[in-house]
């Protein structure tokens, strides 16, 4: 899909975070504040980078996208009615019984590659899917969109290693780095810092952006491979929460499930962001 | 006795079929010479994938190549693939539906003295529990070369498990029947079953033998597919004998004899025995010195066969 209108981008963006918002809440429950920070990557992706085709979800010269932080489900359901995927009704099912969409993504809905959910998962895959593209000679990119608290998942420097290794430049890593993960600051939790060097000294190309900002992200995403032969990684600088006033940079809007006010007050916020936009 | 081990002749087999279809792929974690994939490697470098030790990693990488319609098998010991990256195999290959074949190779005790670290006697407990997953334990050269030719397009994810050493040969053509999921009767017989899997199907072939000097004559079932189970044979054996033997190369928790056992308790209870190993961390020595220690010998199922034997004579 190629969506060469940046200025869209923004207000699609907008009307994602209102869908999430509305399906956490009907469904009473949900993981909030990372669906809200990963909004403007996966829009991005979705609406100007990513080689794909609704009317086709499994064609083979696709470009792959996993979503390694599952528990941001909303979002990618949300962004996968947006363009296309799935009916945007089935998005009232969320969190019914039996619905299709679970809790976490699964490769039933068309679009989703993996199921994820349990971390640490998603770049192993990428690394074999990316082998897999260069062993068909295909053009074919994998994008793994990670959260920062995940980075202590050992598995994800396992494929690191294999990814340098093979020299995977159709690779492309990204880290949600929000800063916050379950139980606070990832820099309590557990230290991270500093990612960059962390990246770098297992062989990857890293590149740091604004992950709310569209050209920006665009532009990253789009001129990957800056260095042939090198996997990268973009380290996506967000806010846990994004777009709502009181869940930005709040831990406890990690799995935070708004009230009926809440919603109202989060979506009268997100529709005068919208306005704005629009007016400008 | 075959010249060769099972893991050489599933690797002899699939190196000849790789050369002909480019979409066949194998993922190692320095396990080559473990797995006797050294040739293929050599011979095969762009369809060979080694990503060192990094058993979660070969798991997710061989997840990603399957998706992406990689005819994909992944090597290594058994005892490693079952445990270190099980939440891999269970949710990369398992739950996500990806045809993965895992070779868990030099299973069970066939490390022997290595320890406990190296056996492998929890594997079918385990991944009999993830849905979609398939399990094959190979007993002989002559099915393992069988079974490695299904595999190659068997649309499902599989775990197969085989051992170290070289073994007997239980069939004796060199292209038995064998169909993923349909066990074999290798020999007849009403008075009892005993069913066997992978390399302990030849020590339950030759107790049936044995148990015909004493007038009993034994069913013997090769299960080598543990899922999808024959659950067909065993009723059928339920309801034409009167009592059932398991022997495995596998904790007694969990395994063959668990699996039927679930299928018999609930369709007609008929005594059993579970043959396999108890509760401990198994003894150290060398494989035969531990089937021997354990009773996954001919002498210990004719023991167990004739006391069942005469326990449902006594209760006819």
């Amino acid at each position: 899909m190629n969506h060469d209108k940046n200025i869209d981008l923004p207000y699609i963006a907008l009307k994602v975070r209102k869908r999430i918002l509305k399906i956490i809440y009907q469904a009473k429950g949900g993981h909030t504040g990372g669906s809200l920070s990963s909004v403007d990557i996966l829009t991005s992706l979705y609406f100007g980078v990513l080689n794909i085709d609704p009317a086709n979800p499994g064609k083979t010269d696709r470009d792959r996208f996993i979503m390694s932080k599952g528990h941001s489900a909303e979002s990618l359901y949300c962004i996968l009615a947006e363009a296309g995927f799935i009916d945007d009704a089935l998005l009232d099912t969320y969190g019914k019984f039996n619905s299709r969409l679970a809790g976490h993504p699964t490769n039933k809905i068309p679009g989703i590659e993996l199921n994820s959910g349990a971390l640490g998962h998603g770049l192993p895959v990428g690394v074999g899917m990316a082998l897999a593209a260069r062993m068909n000679k295909s053009k074919s990119r994998v994008f793994v969109l990670m959260g920062d608290g995940e980075q202590g998942e050992g598995s994800i420097y396992e494929a690191a290693m294999a990814a340098n290794h093979y020299k995977l430049d159709n690779l492309i890593a990204i880290i949600d780095r929000n800063h916050l993960q379950i139980s606070g600051n990832t820099e309590e939790v557990m230290s991270l810092e500093s990612i960059r060097s962390r990246w770098e000294a297992f062989g990857w190309h890293v590149i740091e952006c604004d992950g709310h900002n569209f050209n920006e992200l665009n532009h990253t995403f789009q001129s990957i491979p800056v260095v042939p032969g090198k996997p990268h990684l973009v380290i996506a600088r967000t806010i846990k929460g994004k777009g709502v006033s009181f869940m930005e940079n709040q831990a406890k809007w990690h799995h935070g499930v708004p009230t009926k006010e809440q919603l109202e007050i989060a979506l009268s916020e997100l529709d005068e962001s919208i306005n704005l936009i629009k007016s400008t | 006795m075959s010249p060769i081990p099972c893991r050489q002749a599933f690797t002899d087999t699939l190196t000849e079929l790789a050369k002909s279809d480019k979409d066949i792929v194998v993922v190692t974690s320095d396990a080559r010479g473990s797995v006797t994939l050294t040739g293929f490697a050599q011979e095969l470098p762009d369809q060979f994938v080694e990503v060192g030790i990094a058993e979660q990693n070969a798991i997710g990488i061989s997840a990603g190549l399957a998706s992406c319609g990689k005819k994909t098998f992944v090597g290594g010991p058994a005892c490693f693939y079952s445990t270190r990256s099980l939440e891999q195999v269970k949710v990369d290959v398992a739950y996500s539906q990806n045809p993965v074949k895992i070779i868990g190779v030099s299973g069970g005790v066939s490390y022997g003295a290595l320890g406990s670290t190296h056996h492998s006697l929890h594997d079918i407990a385990v991944m009999r529990t993830f849905p979609g997953l398939h399990i094959v334990l190979p007993c002989d050269v002559a099915q393992t070369v069988a079974l490695t030719r299904q595999l190659v397009n068997y649309p499902y994810p599989v775990y197969v498990r085989m051992g170290r050493g070289a073994v007997p040969d239980v069939y004796k053509t060199s292209d038995p029947f064998f169909v993923i999921g349909k066990s074999i009767t290798l020999h007849d017989g009403n008075d009892l079953t005993i069913i066997g899997t992978g390399e302990t199907v030849f020590h339950c072939l030759e107790a049936a033998t044995e148990l015909e000097k004493y007038g009993v004559a034994a069913r013997v079932i090769d299960m080598h597919t543990l899922k999808p189970l024959d659950v067909e044979a065993i009723k059928k054996a339920v309801a034409e004998t009167r009592s059932i033997i398991t022997v495995e190369e596998h904790s007694i928790f969990g395994g063959l004899g668990a699996a039927v056992a679930e299928i018999i308790v609930q369709y007609r209870p008929v005594p059993m025995k579970i043959i396999g190993i108890p509760d401990e961390n198994a003894i150290n020595g060398s494989p035969v010195e531990i089937f021997n220690h354990y009773g996954l010998t001919k002498e210990n199922i004719v023991n167990e066969a004739l006391k069942l034997t005469e326990l449902t004579n006594i209760n006819k």
